[in-house]
Order: structure tokens, then sequence, then C-alpha cells
């Protein structure tokens, strides 16, 4: 177990290493600079700004001093947001997201996984087609429609709920909806055809054979080893939420990492570029870790190698 | 005539031809039903597959054939039109109406610069299907090449491929899909202008480059199925009299092992198609996709977001087109999955 552990800690920290080395030298291929877009800027100012962040030397010298900063945790400073570091700028963005994200997971995890036992439990009836519909329509929106489409109704139209900003509890519901679509409709699905799976055992045979009511059987015997392929889906699902805060922060414009993350490659701010790819690719890199682990440790049938 | 019980003197009787009837009942009872057959049948018999594959087969021709016989053509501005609602005329072209001229119905309405939308429609599902189509083909083109070849050497070899896979697995794709959608697309261009490269024109350097991002991210999925299955095929008797008769890798691979996963190849590659026009339909709204003039169904929504209040059905149509068709794949995509998985047989 312990060697387990170790090896997948080790090549998770390989791949935020990776991660870190592959946007470096990518982000440093794209033309343009950050200070190209200030026309007004002569060459001289622009030399001296480049000299001033240390843009001028070769690149493999300013990769090495990055990284040699960065483990001592030291992201640098922005290059367009004047005189605020980048861990400054995440730091005060990231609760934002975070908070977007952990409301999206909770409504997702306890629609879907209800969801999916009900739709499997009535099997081939009314309830488990109208849940299908729902889910299998659900993964098919992009969330970036779905967020657009939330906006002119509810917000343009009907002129329910505010469509900037997060400042009210009301405003959370659009962005989270948007957000929670797709895991909820993906979790349903995962839910109904590994709860499927599982009645079909011979143990749980044996469970209706003892003359066990039909909900005592789903809820204390089946239930237990379905749940196993939603807590893999754990991982999958943040990096699902990331990807969907990158539009949904932009369209209603919610001051969170996300966006902060996009305009920085439009920006070519690159230290922001470096600082926020690291955090996120961490971010989902750990939670993939914890997954793979935990689910060893939940599920006693999985040999350890 | 009377037999001995030991004489050798044979009964004609028993070699009389058969008759008809006797003949009847050795005929088997059903005809032998081959894997694709098989597979066709039981997709056939799916209804949801069978309406997603016409509704796709619809799309196709809207994406493909329509645009050609279209009056109006998808860069074409029509001064005096700008900004018309679902099926109604301009000043212009009542009076044109009035004059007797047969005159094209904008079926769903012209946008701010005077161009029909129905067209733009057709193009923008035109480009986002190509970007499905294409980027599926080149992931399973990559994807089971080298699956196969990790699966079929076995030992170091495919330890060492496969960690490849599992370090690019962990990487969470959008990031560096963002990121690489930035690079490549200057490049390209100046690429496209140097000559031996100008075929790229055609095709559109950005297109070329939302390829290229696909192929090296999204191939990992599919190399590890291939290789899950080429594991277990390899061990099969037929490899081995393959092997025994003298059979080069490269045809053992080509010949015996992907052919007989083609069914669980067909599938995933067949669920990659919406899940890149759903990856591209999202770079576009990031302003990373497709530039313009040419529309696919994620720039067009994009566009339409600014003037959404004034203008809902430029939006409405192409978030309906993005989502029916990714719909319709994922659906046909399941029914291919429940007709040639082995696994899910009976």
């Amino acid at each position: 177990m312990a060697k387990y552990i170790v090896k997948r800690v080790a090549m998770g920290i390989l791949s935020i290493f990776i991660v870190a080395t592959l946007t470096f030298f990518l982000m440093n291929l794209v033309p343009g600079g950050p200070f190209v877009a200030e026309k007004s800027i002569s060459a001289e100012a622009q030399a001296a700004l480049a000299a001033k962040y240390g843009l001028d030397k070769p690149l493999f010298q300013r990769y090495l001093t990055y990284m040699g900063d960065f483990v001592r945790g030291d992201m640098g400073v922005s290059l367009r947001q004047r005189g605020r570091t980048v861990s400054d700028i995440i730091f005060s963005k990231f609760p934002v997201s975070a908070r977007l994200a952990g409301i999206a997971v909770v409504i997702s995890l306890l629609l879907g996984i209800p969801l999916g036992c009900l739709s499997a439990y009535n099997r081939g009836k009314f309830w488990d087609s109208a849940i299908i519909v729902f889910a299998t329509c659900g993964i098919a929106i992009p969330s970036f429609i779905s967020s657009v489409l939330l906006l002119y109704l509810l917000g343009s139209k009907l002129n329910l709920l505010p469509t900037v900003g997060l400042n009210t509890l009301a405003s959370y519901i659009m962005p989270v909806t948007a957000l929670a679509i797709y895991p909820t409709a993906y979790i349903t699905r995962l839910m109904r055809s590994s709860l499927l799976d599982v009645m079909g055992q011979d143990y749980i045979r044996t469970a209706k054979a003892k003359g066990l009511s039909n909900f005592k059987m789903i809820f204390k015997h089946a239930l237990r080893n379905a749940i196993l392929p939603v807590v893999t889906y754990v991982g999958p699902m943040l990096a699902g939420l990331m990807t969907g805060s990158f539009v949904v922060e932009k369209i209603f414009t919610i001051p969170g990492l996300g966006r902060e993350f996009v305009s920085s490659i439009v920006n070519r701010d690159y230290t922001m570029v470096m600082g926020t790819t690291i955090i996120l690719a961490t971010l989902i890199i750990t939670a993939n870790v914890i997954v793979d682990i935990l689910y060893k440790v939940i599920d006693p049938r999985i040999n350890l190698k | 005539m009377k037999k001995f019980p030991i004489s050798l003197h044979i009964d004609p009787e028993a070699f009389m031809p058969a008759t008809p009837e006797e003949k009847e009942s050795l005929v088997v009872m059903r005809d032998s039903v081959s894997f694709w057959k098989d597979g066709l049948r039981r997709l056939f018999r799916n209804r949801v597959a069978v309406v997603s594959m016409a509704v796709i087969l619809v799309i196709v021709v809207f994406a493909y054939i329509l645009p050609a016989f279209w009056p109006y053509s998808y860069e074409q501005q029509i001064r005096g039109s700008e900004n018309l609602a679902p099926f109604t005329f301009s000043e212009q072209e009542l009076s044109r109406v009035e004059a007797g001229e047969k005159v094209f119905p904008h079926i769903c309405g012209t946008d701010k610069l005077g161009r029909d939308f129905a067209v733009r429609l057709m193009m923008g599902t035109r480009i986002s299907l190509t970007v499905g189509l294409v980027c599926a083909a080149l992931v399973l083109l990559v994807g089971s090449t080298y699956g196969a070849i990790a699966g079929f050497a076995g030992g170091w070899v495919d330890n060492v491929m496969m960690r490849v896979t599992d370090i690019l697995y962990t990487i969470p794709d959008i990031l560096l899909i963002i990121i690489l959608a930035m690079v490549l697309r200057d490049p390209l261009k100046n690429l496209a202008t140097v000559d031996g490269f100008r075929w790229m024109q055609t095709v559109g350097p950005n297109l070329i480059a939302i390829f290229i991002v696909f192929v090296l991210l999204y191939w990992v999925g599919m190399a590890r199925i291939t290789r899950s299955q080429v594991l277990v095929l390899k061990e099969s008797e037929y490899v081995t009299a393959a092997r025994a008769m003298g059979a080069k890798k490269g045809l053992i691979i080509r010949r015996h092992l992907l052919t007989n996963c083609i069914g669980t190849l067909i599938v995933t590659t067949t669920l990659q198609i919406p899940s890149a026009i759903f990856t591209e339909s999202y770079l576009s709204f990031l302003g990373l996709g497709v530039a313009a003039p040419m529309p696919s169904l994620g720039s067009l929504a994009t566009d339409a977001v600014k003037g959404m209040n004034t203008f809902p059905h430029l939006l409405l149509f192409p978030a309906i087109m993005i989502s029916v068709t990714i719909l319709v794949f994922n659906l046909f995509g399941d029914g291919l999955r429940d007709a040639f998985d082995p696994k899910l047989k009976n």
C-alpha cells in the first residue's frame, strides 16, 4: 500500500513538472510579448521593461530561474497588473472559483446519485425514461450554451436573476446551474448503469432470496458497490468544472481564477499564465491521486500493484 | 432374399439417393451469422440508434450538399438586408418581389452584415462536423497504432510506452489545449504562405492548428483501449498460427489484431466525434477556434451573444445545432457500442 501511494504521488509530481515545463516553453513560442500591445511605449522603454522582468535573458536560463523561484514559493510578479504578485492575485481569485465549483460538486452529487438510483429502481418505466432523456440531453449541451441560454431567459427576458457578478445569493443560481448540468447528467448515467450492473450480481440474488425488500436491497447492499465508479469520477469532474469555469466566469463576469487564466493568455502575461496553469494542474492532479488511492482503500477487491 | 447374418453382402437399399424429406432434416437450422451481420442487425433493431443515424444523415446533407444549391453564399453581404428576422424581407427585396422577381426567403434571417444566416449555419455545421470527423480519424490512426504496437511488443517497450500515456492522461488537457491553440496559430499562418504548404490555405491554418491540438491530446484514450484489446487478442491461436507460418509483426498487427478489435475502435472513434465538436465550439467561444470569415457553430454562437437581447434567433439556431449534433452522435455511438461490443452481447 505504502509503495503504491509513493508511486502515485511521485507520478503526480512528475506530471505537474511536465505541465510546468511544457507551458513555459510553449508560452514563450507565442509571437508577441506582454508589452507589445502598449503601442505608446518606445523601443528603449520596452527593452528596459524586458530587462526589468528578466525577459532579455536566454530562454533556458529564465526557465531555471523560474523553476528555482517556484520551488521556493515565489511565483513572481504579474507583468500586466503592475505591482501585484502572482500569488497575491491567485489567492484573491481562487476562493471565488472554488466556492462556485464546490457548490456545483455538492449539487451534482446530491442530485445525480438519487436520480441514478431512481432510474435503475424503476427500470423501463416512465421515470426511468424521463431521467434518461434528461441525462442524455444534459451531456450534449456545452456549458457555454446552457449559461448563455440561462442568461437570456432568466436574466434578460424574465429579469428574475442578477446577470453579473456574485454579490447576492440569487446570483449564484445561474452560474452554478450552468456548471452543474453536465456532471449531474453524467453521474446519473454512471450511477444507473453501475447499479444495474451490481443488481445482476449473485449476492443480490441471495439477498432477494432471503426475502429482503427491494428498497433495503438497493440501499443496503447494492449501493455500496455501485457507488465506486462515482468516486473515480470525482477527479474528471473537477477537471470538467475547471473547463466550465473558464467560460461561465467570462459570461457572468465573475472575478474568478478561470477568467484570470483566459485573460492572462490573451494578454501574454507570462508569469500569470505559468502561475495559474501550475496551480490548476496541481489541483486536478492532486484530486486524481487522492481519488486513485481512496479507490483502492474503499474497494478491497482491487489488488495493489 | 433372406440374408445370412455374417455375409458381406451389402444392402443396396442403404445406397439409394436421399428423398427430399430426408435432405430437409439435414439442413442447418439458421444461416451462420457473421460479426458484421450480427452487429448491424442489433443496431437496426435499436430504434434510438436508427433515428439518430437518420438525423446524422440529414445534418450531413445540410452541411455538405445544401450550401451548393443555396442562392446565397456564406460571405455574401446583402446591402440593405441587415439584421432581418427569419422569413422577412428588406424593403429593397420587397420591391423586387413586387416587380415580379423571385427572391429566396431568409429562412433564419440575416446577421448584422447582411449575410444570409441559414447558409452561414450550414457552413458552420460543415466546419464543426469536419473538425469532429477529421479529429476522430486522426486520433484513431495515431492511437490505435501506438496502442497496438505497445500491446503487441510487450515487455519493457510496452512499459515505457504506457508510462508516457499514463503521464499524459493525468495532465488536465484543457489547459494545454488552450495554450497550444494560441501557440500554433501564427506559426501555421506563416507556414501557409511558404511554397509547398500553400494547400494549407484552402483548409485554413486555424483548422489545422485545431486538428494538431486535438490529436496531440486525445490519442491517449484510444491507445489505452487498443492496447488492452491487443493484449487479449495476441494470445489467441490464430496469432500463434500466423507467427508459426512466419508472418511479419507488422502484418500480424494490421491483418489480425487491428481487424479483430475493429468493433471497439469504431465505437470509440464515433464517440470521439462529439467530444471534438464540443471542444471546438468551446475554443471558438474563448476566441481560440476557427477564425472569421469562416464560421463554426461555436463562433456563430459567440458572435450572437453580444446582440442576443435584440436578435435571439442568431444565438438559438447555432446553439440548437451544436446540441443536436452532439446528442445524435452520442446516441449513435451508444447504439454502436450496444451492437458491436462483444462484452455487451445478449
